[in-house]
């Protein structure tokens, strides 16, 4: 049934529709909207599941992987500073491969204070071992932490649904939310590993030797490869039953391009307004979409920007004393293709300011007429 | 002593701890109390060290390695995981350490007694950073030495007690491994009661206290005997009862069987001995306060 509502929501409904048994939250904007959705639901016996009122973040992710370690289909929901102080859980959630979902509503890190959208708070948790998924619309986010917990469960590890701030978490769309039957047949009942067994008792996560930790990490490694696969099986089924898929990536028009617009989340439907614009002005510009950010999808982007001359990366986010951060992994990615790109990397909409058709189009004319890549960013502001 | 009334065994011979431990001893009395059918957190202190390194494990039980500071929420999931999937007659036992509880984890356990989250909460305290070697937490009392107070701590311990009671929990209690009916007792009564449950145990630690190993139960009799930590419990954080009267002995007789007090003059013990009295008549009042 369509509904008309916002992308926190959304999320809300896709966690209510997987019969989420475990919910552990703590309140910050601009996610709360969906810890109040989902206590509404409990209050009047619709959620499903039990819902743990936490003190903190931290304390949140605590009780969501120990749950999930006992077996339980856990979920929470974040922002920016709480993410942050939950930092020492995701890595830990990854470590005892707790199959956690989280969504991740993109906010601006103090200091200075703010509460617009930008993607650091998310990326800077790129090596806590969580899959990263970002999300375009309210639509996807929906549908993406409904593939999350299939995903997660499969690969046992934890999985992250990234949606932005205001442009997601708080605009209003018509948003598909699927009958319950038909989620029912694509996520099963949970089935993750009962750790906590008393008629065979084991001791979870002790202290390990350097070896032993070593081991550990290339498992995990091993799981994060595999995990990609897996991502674009689940989006293919999903597919099938729902009639809508994302893939790991996304393209547009990169088959012809001498120039490709790479960008993640909301910034996408921006530039696929902007393309048109600049396919009708005659340029040979194409869009790539990704997705998947953990595990990075290096295949599937070389396979569509080998052999792109110039490829030009949009960052909502800022690895300070670097660049865009995905600017720099699309880089390193592509080290092996035979030709020699030019990368420049753009930073548009950093705190949250408005990125229009206009700003992208001119990201666009600037990597057309340039002649040398930059070494760093180019931030690029509304007015010009 | 038959075989059959012999207490359960949960814990496993080979365990990490220091000779002595009054930390092991506590635990293995807890679990006697508790029987084998029981999940258990552990966080990084003394407590998780004695569990054992990979890939051997000190107890006999479902036991998880959590993270420092966060022992009770860890048990709360896992005790409301249980509880969706029907299981109902399993407790969830946190232990953690004095630092784990007083310190680092005094906000997610405050968060739990909140909630009244349905697990156990046993904190193992040594009244000091032991796990790290000796530095002061806010469970160390008054004038005792440790790495980070080579002068004395200067500082109260922190009343963890009343702390607890404050947040009207269905129950809290003190006890300590020189009482060990009294311990295993009061255990077997927090696991009928359903919410959030709280131990403050004593754990005598020789190498931290600078004592000799044999010394343990002893100091933790005479740390009852002088009042300076009565055995005691509260019921909905009003209902208090002295489990223990006891002889109050001179709290000399305590600071002298220990070389982190050592340092101490006249004034400093009489100083001890004044808020010890204090603290006694107090808690006296309090078992007089609301009627059970």
């Amino acid at each position: 049934m369509k509904k008309f509502i916002s992308g926190n929501h959304a999320v809300a409904e896709a966690v209510r529709l997987c019969r989420t048994q475990i919910v552990a939250a703590y309140p910050i904007t601009p996610q709360t909207a969906i810890y109040e959705k989902l206590s509404d639901w409990e209050a009047v016996d619709e959620l499903g599941g039990i819902m743990m009122r936490m003190e903190s973040e931290h304390s949140a992710m605590a009780a969501c992987l120990s749950a999930s370690l006992a077996g339980a289909r856990t979920f929470t929901a974040t922002s920016s500073q709480g993410l942050a102080l939950m930092h020492e859980m995701l890595h830990f959630a990854s470590g005892c491969r707790a199959p956690v979902v989280m969504a991740c509503v993109n906010r601006t890190l103090a200091a200075p204070w703010a509460f617009w959208s930008d993607q650091t708070d998310s990326l800077s948790q790129r090596d806590t071992g969580w899959i990263q998924i970002y999300c375009e619309d309210g639509q996807e986010s929906l549908d993406s932490v409904i593939q999350a917990f299939r995903i997660a469960e499969q690969v046992l590890l934890p999985c992250m649904v990234v949606l932005e701030g205001n442009f997601i978490s708080h605009f209003m769309e018509p948003i598909e939310v699927p009958e319950k039957s038909l989620v029912d047949r694509f996520l099963p009942p949970v089935n993750i590993p009962k750790r906590f067994d008393i008629n065979n008792p084991g001791f979870a996560v002790p202290v390990v030797n350097q070896m032993q930790y070593r081991g550990y990490r290339r498992l995990s490694q091993e799981a994060m490869a595999f995990s990609l696969k897996v991502i674009e099986d689940v989006d293919r089924s999903f597919a099938k039953i729902f009639g809508r898929g994302y893939g790991v990536v996304d393209a547009v028009g990169t088959q012809d391009a001498d120039l490709v617009l790479v960008t993640s989340a909301t910034i996408t439907s921006t530039a696929r307004v902007a393309l048109a614009r600049l396919r009708q002005k005659g340029y040979k510009v194409g869009l790539v979409k990704i997705r998947v950010f953990r595990p990075f999808p290096t295949q599937a982007l070389r396979l569509i920007l080998d052999k792109v001359p110039k490829i030009a990366v949009i960052d909502r986010n800022i690895s300070l004393g670097r660049e865009g951060i995905f600017c720099s992994e699309l880089k390193a990615s592509l080290t092996h293709s035979a030709l020699r790109h030019q990368i420049q990397g753009y930073l548009a909409g950093i705190g949250g300011t408005d990125v229009d058709p206009e700003l992208i189009e001119r990201i666009a004319l600037d990597a057309v007429n340039r002649k040398q890549a930059l070494d760093g960013p180019i931030w690029m502001t509304e007015e010009e | 002593m038959t075989e059959s009334s012999r207490p359960i065994e949960v814990m496993r011979p080979g365990h990490l701890a220091c000779p002595g431990c009054g930390i092991a001893i506590g635990m293995r009395m807890v679990f006697q109390a508790l029987g084998k059918r029981v999940v258990v957190v552990v966080v990084p202190s003394c407590v998780a060290v004695i569990s054992g390194p990979y890939p051997n494990a000190a107890f006999d039980v479902p036991m998880f390695h959590s993270a420092f500071e966060i022992a009770a929420p860890t048990a709360a999931g896992i005790s409301n995981a249980l509880k969706v999937q029907g299981v109902d007659d399993i407790p969830v036992l946190a232990f953690a350490g004095d630092g784990g509880t007083f310190d680092i984890g005094l906000q997610s356990l405050s968060g739990a007694a909140d909630r009244n989250d349905d697990l156990i909460y046993v904190c193992m305290d040594n009244e000091a950073y032991m796990n790290t070697g000796i530095q002061v937490s806010s469970a160390t009392p008054r004038y005792a030495w440790t790495g980070t107070s080579p002068r004395g701590n200067t500082r109260r311990k922190k009343q963890i007690m009343e702390i607890m009671a404050a947040h009207r929990i269905p129950y809290a209690a003190t006890a300590c491994i020189g009482f060990a009916d009294d311990l295993i007792e009061k255990v077997k009564k927090a696991k009928e009661i359903r919410g959030t449950r709280f131990f403050h145990l004593l754990s005598p630690c020789p190498t931290g206290w600078k004592m000799e190993e044999h010394l343990g139960p002893k100091v933790a009799v005479a740390a009852v005997e002088t009042n300076i930590f009565p055995l005691y419990e509260i019921v909905d954080g009003l209902h208090y009862t002295i489990n223990h009267e006891s002889r109050s002995l001179p709290v000399e007789t305590y600071l002298m069987m220990q070389g982190r007090y050592k340092h101490l003059g006249q004034e400093e013990v009489q100083a001890i001995q004044t808020e010890t009295d204090r603290a006694w008549a107090d808690l006296h009042f309090k078992t007089t306060r609301h009627a059970k």
